[in-house]
This record gives structure tokens, C-alpha cells and sequence, in this order.
């Protein structure tokens, strides 16, 4: 076992390793500052919108750079770099191999992720999170605008070597007396998303090299002024994002199928399936990019066809939720801290595909469509289930960074309110939605019901809020200080049951 | 890999999916008589600039923030937009179109009961983006 913390070792020695542990804890260290700073942004977001008129964020221009960052930081600098943290621990362990297969470019893929970071937060732009032309070519101010988009150039390109890194290590590194099927199921999760990722984000970044000239007033692809085409950025822009999604959905699936058999004490029901569901997901995840375009003026065939695609998602992300579910069937559960933040994210996850039919369905869609449902919407999946499974592994892996438990009451504490809380803002947002209030407002209209859901809302987020302070303190606290962990079976559910794989780590 | 039976899953799968297909089917069935607009249709051309709703009727008068129509009609809006995206959204009769500069998109209703409704734009478009909102005053029609 690699206990990292364990040990003390000047900082620098884990900046300047290329080892897959400690660039894993570069990423863990780095998306859970993200995801404070993130979430900080959310709660004066909702703290904002808790009255009509304006509260504590004192104009609109701030609001919306403060909703642009806020998706930004928590999509690109907490989840993704999250996913990563997990993969460079487990992978090269599940596949039995001493590291990553190029250390160094795993290190340099790391190492992009703070400047691009610093851009997005020192600029600060406003054009929300899709930065669509032509607001964001004749109107986004600069050099914000400008900064962001550099800001993401580089971050695709580290997804990309990322991926790369991941589909080597896997594929050609993988110990030869294990077959490609026997590869755990986490490990085919980052298989899949990394191939995603290969695919989809040299679209986008392409479309920002575009968007930045068309900004220098060079080029003119996207304005129409100059005869380009917003709507061809659109295409261009979701062709990457929606497999994006995917790609932060998977590891998360992929994380839940290592905690539920564990905490449930028995094997997965279906190791093929598993992998079926998720080949079949990263392939079909390119066949419904333009659902987000109903409302551009598409013809009603291209809807349709959109929408078959969108549909023919639903069966693969359904056998995952069979699997888990059959997983647990008759299993001796224990529902520790790891296990409650998987299930409650399974429950999310039904709920949050249950609303995507809604949108994927076009009559429909024109009511919800850039209404709160759609941000009450993706924020069951980025929140509800990636973030949750995300968190749940962070509880399951805590003892084998650190060597020490965290606290099991605070942990359970921690899940109880964030469920709380994340269904009632979630859950809210859909209603809010169809109610009529659209998103990206600094201000509504004072009808009674739209201030009734928002409160809820923001007491919701409040309540998150206070859940993730439980969750630092908890984190910090337990790490110097927390009962040293057994290791061979931190969370007593019997030795068998916690590492299977053979764990060596020859430069510890 | 256990070998148990897998016959719940593909039962499972298949109820799925035929909820898919009837969902599918539902919604091309709906939109295609939603988008069928009728030959009698009056036409109002709609324009979103930075941060307002222009309205001009097929008699070519104009209004700014402010639509009349009357109850009983078709109306086709023609959308457009002189700046950046916006979205043309009347919320409570489910009318929700992007004005895209350089395109002209249509879409109709037909209002049924006389009665004040709000219009607001539903894609971002910059610093007033929550408030270009406008009034929809649906009145009776005299001529019938
Ligand atoms: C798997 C995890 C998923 C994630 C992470 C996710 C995420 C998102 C995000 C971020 C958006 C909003 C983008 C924006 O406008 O800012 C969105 C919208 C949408 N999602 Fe999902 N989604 C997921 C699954 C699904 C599924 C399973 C369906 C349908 C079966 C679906 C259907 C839609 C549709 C149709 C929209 C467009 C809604 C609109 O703008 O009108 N999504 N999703
Ligand atoms: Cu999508
Ligand atoms: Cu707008």
C-alpha cells in the first residue's frame, strides 16, 4: 500500500514526481480547492437570488461572470481533475502495472491544469459556459473572454494526453496474464472515457481556435456579420459536450461499481454487462449532440433524428442502474460513509435520466429548454450522481492515502445534508422551470410562487453549504490526526472483500 | 463473473427500451401537429436586439415591448435578431424560439382567451439579459 502522507516528505518532492501516486494526489489536492472556490460562487449565486432585486452581488455583469466561473471551475478544474486523481491511483494498480505508461507526459498533463486554472479565474469571464457567438465574439468583454479561452485550450489539451496516458496504460501495460475482460471495471470505465475524449474534445478545440480569431476580428466563421454561422459553433460546441458528458458520468459509474459489490460483500452481478453498457455508452454518447439545439430553429426531421439518439442512451445507462441494483440484491450491505454517497447517487442518477427523456422528448423540450429545469436538470447528474460517487470514492480511498480513517459520524452527517439539500435545489429547479423562470437571471419578476421555490433552493444550497464545511474539517482533521487506518481492511467488511488486486508499489 | 441467470436483465432491457420507443413515438407525433401552421396565420415579425422585442405586424405597425394580438387567431412569428442570440419566449403558451442574427425562425400560436402574458428572452445574451422581457395583450377580436 502506498501511504503517501504517511511519510513525511518535503512538498516539493511530491511537485516534482512524475510517480502515478503522487500525481494523483496533485490532482486530488487540486479539484478539491476548485470544488471549494466553485461552490463558493454557487452559494452567492443563490444567496442572490433568495429575493427578487438585487441582494448581495452588486450588479449583473458580476453575476454573470460569477455563473460562467462557477460552471467552468466545477465541470473542468473539480470534476475532471477529480476523475484523474482516481485514475492515476487505481489504474495502474488494476492493471497491475509499476506506473502510468509515460510518467512525465502524466505529470506535464497535471501541471497544465493550475495556469489554465489562473485564467479562468483572473479573467473572469461572462459568456456562460458555452461561450456562444456572436455575444461572445462582439460583445463578451475581454481580456477575460480572451482568457478563457485559453484557459480551456489548455485544458483540452491536457484531457487529451490524460486520455492518451490512460488508453496506453490499459491497453499495453496491462500484466499478460490478464485479459482485457478481466480488467476491473474501473479501470474500463477510464478505457472508455479517455476514448470519448479522444474523439470529441479536438472538435472543440478547434471551434476555440475559431472563436479566438473571429475575436481578433480576423476570421469570421461564427459571425454573421461576416458571414459565418453562430449555429455551426452550436454544432460544433456540443458535438464535444455532450460525449463530455459521458466522460465525466463514466469514471463516477465507474467508481460506484468499485464501492457497491465491496460494501455489499458480494461480486458484481455482471462483469460483461458492465463493460457492454459502458462501450455501448461511449459510442451512442456521439449520436445526440444537437437535443441542445431544438430551439435554434432546427427542421423537424434533424429533431428527430436528435432525439433517437438521445433515447438510445437510456437502455445502456439503465443496466448500469440494473447492475448496481442486483449487486446489492440479498448482499450483507454495510451502509458506511462510502456506500451512502454510491446509493444515494444511483437514486439521483434514475431521477436525473428520468428528466432527460423529458427534455430528449422535442414537444417538451420547448417548454423546459433554457428554463431552471434544465439547470435543476444537469445538476442532479453533475452533482447528484458524478459528484456523489466522486465523494463516495474520496471517503473509500481516504485510508489508503493517508493511512488514517476519516470520521465516520461526520462522514454520515455529511451525506445525510447533502442529499438533503441536493434534492431540494435540484428538485426545486425542475418545478421552478416549468413554471417559467428562465436561467442566467440576476433578477425575476417578484411572482410569489418563482420566490417560494427560490428560497428553497437557496436554503437547499445553504444546507450543502454547511455539509461540505463538515466535510473539510473532517478531511484536514483526519488526515494528521485520525485513527490510523487497517489498511488490509479499513472499513471491516471482512479482508477479502477490500483490495483484490495485488498492490506493489516497487519506488515506495 | 458469476453464472447466474440473466434473464431479469433482458426483461428489464426490453421494458426500457419500449418505454423509449413510446416516448419517441409520442413526441414526433405531437410536434409534427405542433409545428403544422396553419395558411391562415397572420405573420409578426419579431426582433431581439440588445435588450428589447420589437413586434411589426403584417400592416406594418410596430411595437416596441408590447404585443397585441387578438383571441381566436393564428399568429406566425418570424423571429430574428439584429445583435446576438436571444431566445423569443412566451412561457405560458409554450412559444419558445431563438432569434439567431442572420436566420429568420418561425413558429406559431393561436392565443384562445383574452389576457395579459409575459414575453422574456430565455438565452443569454449580456448585461440585461433578466430583464428584456415584454407584455403579450391578448384582446377580443372585433371583426368577428
Ligand atoms: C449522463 C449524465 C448526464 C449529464 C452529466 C448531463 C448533463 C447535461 C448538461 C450539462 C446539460 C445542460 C447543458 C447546458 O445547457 O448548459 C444537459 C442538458 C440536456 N440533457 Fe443531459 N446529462 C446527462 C444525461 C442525460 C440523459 C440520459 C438524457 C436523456 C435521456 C439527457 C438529455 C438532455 C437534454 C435533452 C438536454 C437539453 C436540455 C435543454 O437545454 O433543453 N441528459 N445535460
Ligand atoms: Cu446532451
Ligand atoms: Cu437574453
Amino acid at each position: 500500500m502506498v501511504l503517501e502522507l504517511q511519510k513525511p516528505r518535503p512538498i516539493w518532492q511530491i511537485m516534482f514526481s512524475t510517480h502515478h501516486t503522487d500525481v494523483g494526489l496533485l490532482y486530488l489536492i487540486t479539484s478539491l480547492a476548485f470544488l471549494f472556490l466553485g461552490g463558493a460562487l454557487a452559494l452567492a449565486i443563490r444567496a442572490e437570488l433568495f429575493f427578487p432585486g438585487s441582494q448581495i452581488i452588486a450588479d449583473s455583469m458580476t453575476f454573470n461572470r460569477m455563473f460562467t466561473v462557477h460552471g467552468t471551475t466545477l465541470i473542468f478544474l473539480f470534476l475532471l481533475p477529480f476523475a484523474s486523481a482516481v485514475g492515476n491511483y487505481f489504474v495502474p494498480i488494476m492493471v497491475r502495472y509499476k506506473d502510468m505508461a509515460y510518467p512525465k507526459l502524466n505529470a506535464i498533463a497535471f501541471w497544465m491544469i493550475p495556469p489554465a486554472g489562473a485564467l479562468i479565474w483572473l479573467g473572469f469571464a461572462d459568456f456562460t459556459w458555452y461561450a456562444t457567438p456572436p455575444y461572445s465574439i462582439i460583445s463578451a468583454p475581454g481580456p477575460a473572454a480572451d482568457m478563457w479561452i485559453f484557459g480551456l485550450k489548455i485544458l483540452g489539451i491536457s484531457s487529451v494526453l490524460g486520455a492518451i496516458n490512460f488508453i496506453v496504460t490499459i491497453l499495453k501495460c496491462k500484466h499478460p496474464d490478464m485479459s482485457i475482460g478481466q480488467v476491473p471495471l474501473l479501470a474500463w470505465s477510464f478505457l472508455t472515457s479517455s476514448l470519448i475524449v479522444l474523439v470529441a474534445i479536438p472538435t472543440f478545440a478547434a471551434a476555440l481556435l475559431m472563436l479566438l480569431t473571429d475575436r481578433l476580428g480576423v476570421s469570421g466563421f461564427f459571425n454573421p456579420a461576416m458571414g459565418g454561422d453562430p449555429i455551426a459553433y452550436a454544432h460544433l460546441f456540443w458535438f464535444t459536450f455532450h460525449p463530455e458528458v459521458y466522460v465525466l458520468v463514466i469514471p463516477a459509474i465507474g467508481m460506484m461499481y468499485e464501492i457497491i459489490p465491496r460494501f455489499s460483500r458480494k461480486p458484481i452481478f455482471s462483469h460483461s454487462s458492465g463493460i457492454f453498457a459502458f462501450v455501448l455508452l461511449s459510442m451512442v454518447s456521439f449520436s445526440s449532440w444537437a437535443h441542445h439545439m431544438y430551439a435554434t430553429g432546427m427542421s423537424f426531421t434533424e429533431k428527430t433524428v436528435f432525439m433517437i439518439g438521445t433515447l438510445a442512451a437510456v437502455p445502456a445507462s439503465a443496466m448500469h442502474v440494473f447492475n448496481f441494483i442486483a449487486t446489492m440484491w440479498n448482499g450483507r450491505i454495510k451502509f458506511a460513509t462510502p456506500m451512502m454517497w454510491a446509493v444515494g447517487g444511483i437514486a439521483l442518477f434514475f431521477s436525473a435520466g428520468a428528466g432527460g427523456v423529458v427534455n430528449a422528448a422535442m414537444p417538451l423540450d420547448f417548454q423546459t429548454h433554457d428554463s431552471y429545469w434544465v439547470v435543476g436538470h444537469f445538476h442532479l447528474f453533475v452533482m447528484g450522481t458524478i459528484a456523489f460517487g466522486s465523494i463516495g470514492f474520496l471517503y473509500y480511498m481516504f485510508p489508503y492515502v493517508t493511512g488514517r480513517m476519516y470520521n465516520e459520524r461526520m462522514g454520515q452527517v455529511h451525506f445525510v445534508l447533502s442529499f438533503i439539500g441536493t434534492v431540494l435545489v435540484f428538485f426545486t429547479q425542475h418545478v421552478l422551470g416549468l413554471y417559467g423562470m428562465s436561467r442566467r437571471v440576476y433578477d425575476y419578476p417578484p411572482i410569489p410562487e418563482w420566490i417560494a421555490m427560490n428560497q428553497i433552493a437557496t436554503v437547499g444550497a445553504m444546507i450543502i453549504g454547511v455539509s461540505m464545511i463538515i466535510f473539510l474539517i473532517n478531511i484536514i482533521y483526519s488526515s494528521g490526526k485520525g485513527k490510523i487506518a487497517d489498511t488490509d481492511d479499513p472499513f471491516s467488511l471482512g479482508g477479502k472483500y477490500y483490495w483484490p488486486y495485488e498492490a506493489k508499489n516497487p519506488s515506495h | 463473473m458469476g453464472h447466474h441467470s440473466n434473464w431479469p436483465e433482458w426483461v428489464y432491457i426490453g421494458v426500457v427500451v419500449a418505454l423509449m420507443v413510446w416516448v419517441g413515438a409520442e413526441a414526433w407525433n405531437a410536434e409534427r401537429l405542433v409545428e403544422h401552421i396553419p395558411a391562415d396565420a397572420e405573420v409578426i415579425k419579431v426582433t431581439g436586439q440588445q435588450w428589447f422585442w420589437t413586434f411589426e405586424h403584417e400592416d406594418g405597425t410596430k411595437e416596441i415591448g408590447e404585443l397585441h394580438v387578438k383571441s381566436g387567431k393564428a399568429y406566425k412569428f418570424e423571429i430574428m435578431s439584429k445583435d446576438v442570440n436571444h431566445s423569443f419566449n412566451i412561457h405560458d403558451y409554450v412559444v419558445l424560439l431563438d432569434a439567431v442574427p442572420g436566420r429568420v425562425n418561425t413558429v406559431w400560436f393561436a392565443p384562445m382567451e383574452v389576457g395579459e402574458h409575459d414575453i422574456q428572452c430565455r438565452e443569454y445574451c449580456g448585461l440585461i439579459h433578466y430583464n428584456m422581457r415584454a407584455k403579450l395583450i391578448i384582446e377580443e377580436d372585433e371583426s368577428s
